[in-house]
């Protein structure tokens, strides 16, 4: 085996291109994954048009809420363009400047005060199907987060408003005396003068006042709860069941680094063994000079320790800049060296099988970029059959497992390490088994 | 002269192809012996199998694969590698008691030592053919399989490869190649052997191949077509 090695390394060696491509390819792709995984998505280039008159307000109760506010909640939502008219706003979203328009009309102020009518805002677009589901998924979020904070302002004027209508003293509602006796304090009030009336028609009123007074209270309390309710009528509580809570950006580390394993090794291996054949030197090898499990296992070996330190190498660079945990690094050692292992025995697989260096690099980029992609759709965010089909695929190829020993041994995440290793180890078997077979006709 | 292989009742079989069917002969040390017939005889399968390279689904042969130098007919050489790596490698491989003096012996034998540390990448086909030969020969082994060695080769390369293939005859090397030049086969072999459809048909000298198809003097081609064409009296 010292020599098959001896002469692979030389051949890698000569063979620069390939070998620098074979690494930063994967690397990059990495990196991109890891990227678009980490960053939050960038908010949307919006113009904004308010049209509103400036200082319009809502009145509520006694209070008066700022329209320009349920504006600026809007503009925190988005990259916002402030623009005049709305002429103004068609002529961006239709040059591309923006990617679309949102035109708060005049007359919002007096459909919300007119507690009848919703009042509108009018989204204007342009662009193709994919843009246009962006803006209508990336407003309609917006929106409803402007609206809600909006609603929240709103429904804090209506509760103090209750607030002074139940308590009493300075209620602030314009024409209303200064010192009110508030809602509450009416039964208490009336029952003392009850108790001071003779019987008769007159106390019998008054008792029917005081009954009403103390319902009146009761429901007006409970009100001021429902404005609560309604404006936020069900609220997030999030509880982690497995594992530790994993930062978004050290599981884009795992990613990026799980990918290149997986690139570097099954292109190494795959290529490795098809070369053999695509010389025509595997008959003169396997002729009693060396077994077919000897060729598999070095090609394996050598594919998988070139893609132990690449992976290495980057997960230790990227720990410069973001915040891992070295306490674990023997864990990541152990997760690198089965992945690698795992990958290496499919790689093995596929220059089996392949036959030519070409179509096994081919089948091996074809394989990968998929594997790598469906093991990260979220389970359970696809269609049933669908992600029952993609758990499949996932479970019978290295990379989610892989993916998974890494996450555990960066992260703590959950599944504990051992499950994926275990797993990893029946994958390795198993495809070493079929790049047995598929090795078996020499010519 | 002692016998260097010995091959019984061969067969082959591909699912329902029946590529060789007991098949039995005898190589003598020093001797060359052509395997002649036409395409899908049976030829290459049956160096491979001598070679090692394929298991026969019956019989035997008596040299273990080690002892057979092998040649394939597109040759099996890594091409990033130099002439020298190359042989290196294949000593290395075949445990060869001192390496450096065995490539150095190959490559003055094959007239490559001025090559020696050229890619075999920039060869022409001649000289890729002498290393293939060459590798063969790296553990000087007692039987010689050359599956259509001339092939790709011009008229001065293949002089000089059949110069070459004698002077390993003479020193005792029994030589099996196949070929489709039968002109080649009469010119350089002691023997023939001819297979068609997986059968050995004949086994024997030019002159007897000749004499029995009633060609004495002729050409030896026309009288292998006859021969094959039922039109002898073999």
């Amino acid at each position: 085996m010292r020599w098959l090695l001896r002469k692979d390394l030389l051949i890698l060696r000569r063979s620069r291109l390939l070998v620098a491509l074979l690494i930063l390819y994967p690397v990059a792709i990495a990196l991109l994954i890891g990227f678009a995984i980490s960053r939050s998505p960038a908010k949307p280039h919006v113009a904004i048009v308010d049209q509103t008159p400036p200082g319009e307000t809502v009145a509520v109760g006694s209070r008066r809420v700022a329209v320009d506010e349920y504006a600026q909640q809007l503009f925190s939502q988005v990259d916002s363009v402030r623009v005049a008219t709305r002429a103004q706003a068609i002529a961006k979203v239709k040059s591309g400047e923006v990617l679309a328009a949102v035109v708060i009309p005049p007359n919002i102020a007096a459909r919300l005060s007119s507690e009848v009518q919703q009042a509108q805002l009018e989204v204007l677009y342009n662009g193709d199907a994919l843009e246009q589901s962006l803006v209508q998924s990336t407003l309609a979020s917006a929106v409803a987060q402007a609206n809600l904070n909006f609603s929240e302002q709103i429904q804090q004027a209506a509760a103090a408003a209750i607030s002074a209508l139940l308590q009493g003293g300075g209620s602030g509602i314009l024409g209303a005396p200064e010192n009110l006796i508030g809602l509450n304090r009416i039964p208490p009030t009336l029952k003392a003068i009850i108790a001071r009336t003779p019987r008769g028609p007159a106390r019998s009123e008054l008792e029917r006042i005081e009954a009403f007074a103390g319902f009146a209270a009761e429901n007006l309390a409970l009100s001021r709860q429902v404005l609560s309710t309604i404006s936020q009528p069900i609220k997030v509580r999030s509880v982690l069941l497995r594992g530790r809570r994993t930062p978004l950006n050290t599981f884009a580390v795992v990613v990026a680094v799980s990918v290149s394993l997986m690139f570097v090794c099954v292109l190494l291996a795959a290529g490795g063994v098809a070369l053999e054949r695509e010389e025509r030197a595997l008959g003169r090898l396997v002729r009693g000079l060396v077994s077919r499990e000897t060729l598999l296992v070095e090609k394996a070996l050598l594919a998988a320790c070139c893609s132990f330190v690449v992976a290495l190498a980057m997960l230790a660079g990227v720990g410069a800049f973001v915040s891992l945990d070295w306490s674990r690094a023997a864990l990541w050692l152990l997760a690198l060296a089965f992945g690698a292992l795992a990958f290496g025995a499919l790689g093995v697989a596929i220059g089996a099988l392949a036959r030519e260096v070409r179509a096994a690099s081919l089948l091996a980029f074809l394989l990968s970029l998929p594997l790598a992609f469906l093991a990260l759709v979220p389970s359970g965010s696809v269609s049933g059959g669908f992600d029952a089909a993609i758990g499949a695929v996932s479970f019978v190829f290295p990379f989610k497992a892989a993916l998974q020993a890494l996450d555990a041994a960066v992260n703590g995440a959950a599944p504990a390490i051992g499950g994926p290793l275990v797993h990893l180890s029946v994958l390795m078997l198993v495809f070493a088994a079929l790049a047995r077979a598929g090795l078996q006709r020499a010519d | 002269m002692s016998s260097a292989l010995s091959v019984s009742s061969l067969a082959k079989s591909y699912g329902g192809l029946q590529a060789l069917r007991d098949i039995a002969f005898e190589v003598l040390a020093g001797e060359t012996v052509a395997v002649v017939g036409p395409n899908g005889a049976g030829k290459t399968t049956l160096l491979s199998i001598i070679a090692g390279i394929q298991a026969p689904s019956a019989g035997a042969v008596s040299a273990a694969p080690r002892e057979v130098g092998w040649a394939p007919q597109q040759a099996a050489l890594y091409s990033k590698l130099s002439v020298a790596e190359n042989l290196e490698l294949f000593a290395r491989l075949e445990k060869v008691r001192d390496p450096h003096a065995a490539v150095a012996r190959m490559l003055e034998q094959t007239g490559l030592s001025e090559r020696a540390h050229e890619p075999v990448a920039r060869l022409s086909g001649g000289n890729r053919q002498r290393v293939n030969v060459a590798l063969a020969l790296i553990a000087d082994p007692p039987v010689l399989a050359l599956d259509e060695p001339s092939a790709s080769l011009d008229p001065g390369q293949r002089e000089r490869l059949w110069e070459f293939i004698a002077g390993l005859a003479r020193a005792g090397t029994a030589v099996l190649f196949s070929t489709h030049n039968v002109s080649e086969a009469q010119r350089n072999a002691d023997r023939l052997l001819v297979l068609s459809e997986g059968r050995l048909l004949f086994a024997g000298s030019p002159a007897a191949l000749l004499a029995a198809t009633g060609h004495d003097g002729a050409d030896l081609e026309h009288a292998l077509v006859r021969f094959l064409a039922g039109g002898s009296g073999a």
